[in-house]
């Protein structure tokens, strides 16, 4: 028998690790990597949380956010490639035209 | 037993092989890596008795949307950060504010981790009082997505459609002069 507080821990720390990524790396490409891992980290809980209810309601959520997540990568890498056909660098510290 | 033995194998892995995946240099291992991690959280998924979920977690993330960032790292020409910059944002070797930093989200997630350890209401099994024919049920899945959740299923239909219209505009060669 495992508690659902263990299943809520692993993902806190799934979680922290895509947040620490998102934070650290200088790649635009392992960033939306990072942002996979913080929504397989939220969909663990949710499929976790609808196990302990005994609803399914949890595994509807995690695949809506799984459509949203293809979407998002979709939109995000066809920025990506568009921004490295411009500026021939994948560095976000390189992108700071808009900044005030 | 062999069950508790099993969701610790699939966490640590899943655990460790995301931390791998934001230490690569190369793009290139942390889509691997990634692929990796879904599969053990798929693990976890059949252990919550949710295998249409599990399922839906190699085929979508590991088989699809995994190959999609294979395609744009194979396309981009020199992916990798550069030496400099992997110096600078090595948690290690960073500055004394990168590490206090590193630290400050360490006492996060043993903060957390001992407040849900604590709370009554979470420390109970997760498989609750519930019989896993009610939760895992792909028929029961369809009928409650269908009727409860239509407006999400169709809104969810939309959206595809705007993120496929932008991906097509935004990643086409510029030929307006």
């Amino acid at each position: 028998m495992i508690p659902l507080s263990h299943y809520l821990i692993v993902s806190a720390v799934l979680f922290a690790t895509g947040t620490a990524g998102v934070f650290m790396r200088r790649n635009l490409i392992t960033i939306l990597l990072s942002i996979e891992v913080m929504l397989n980290a939220v969909n663990l809980t949710f499929v976790a949380f609808g196990r302990h209810m005994g609803t399914v309601d949890g595994q509807i959520i995690v695949t809506f956010v799984m459509t949203v997540a293809a979407a998002e990568a979709a939109v995000g890498l066809a920025l990506v490639v568009a921004l490295f056909r411009h500026r021939e660098s994948l560095n976000p510290d390189g992108f700071s035209s808009l900044k005030w | 037993m062999g069950e508790t033995l099993l969701f610790y194998v699939f966490s640590g892995l899943a655990i460790l092989t995301s931390a791998m995946v934001i230490g690569q240099r190369n793009p290139m291992y942390s889509v691997l890596l990634l692929v990796a991690s879904f599969a053990m959280i798929s693990g976890l998924y059949v252990q919550l008795d949710a295998p249409f979920i599990a399922v839906t977690q190699i085929v979508v993330y590991a088989g699809a949307l995994m190959v999609l960032f294979l395609f744009v790292v194979m396309l981009l020409n020199d992916p990798r950060e550069d030496a400099a910059d992997w110096e600078k944002t090595h948690p290690l070797r960073g500055s004394g504010l990168a590490r206090f930093g590193a630290l400050l989200s360490l006492v996060l997630v043993v903060q957390l981790a001992y407040a849900l350890l604590r709370t009554p209401t979470v420390s109970g099994d997760v498989k609750g009082t519930a019989t896993a024919e009610a939760v895992s049920s792909v028929r029961t899945i369809g009928q409650v997505m269908f009727t409860d959740y239509m407006f999400a299923f169709e809104a969810t239909s939309l959206l595809i459609l705007v993120a496929l219209v932008g991906g097509v505009y935004l990643a086409q060669r510029e030929e307006r002069e």
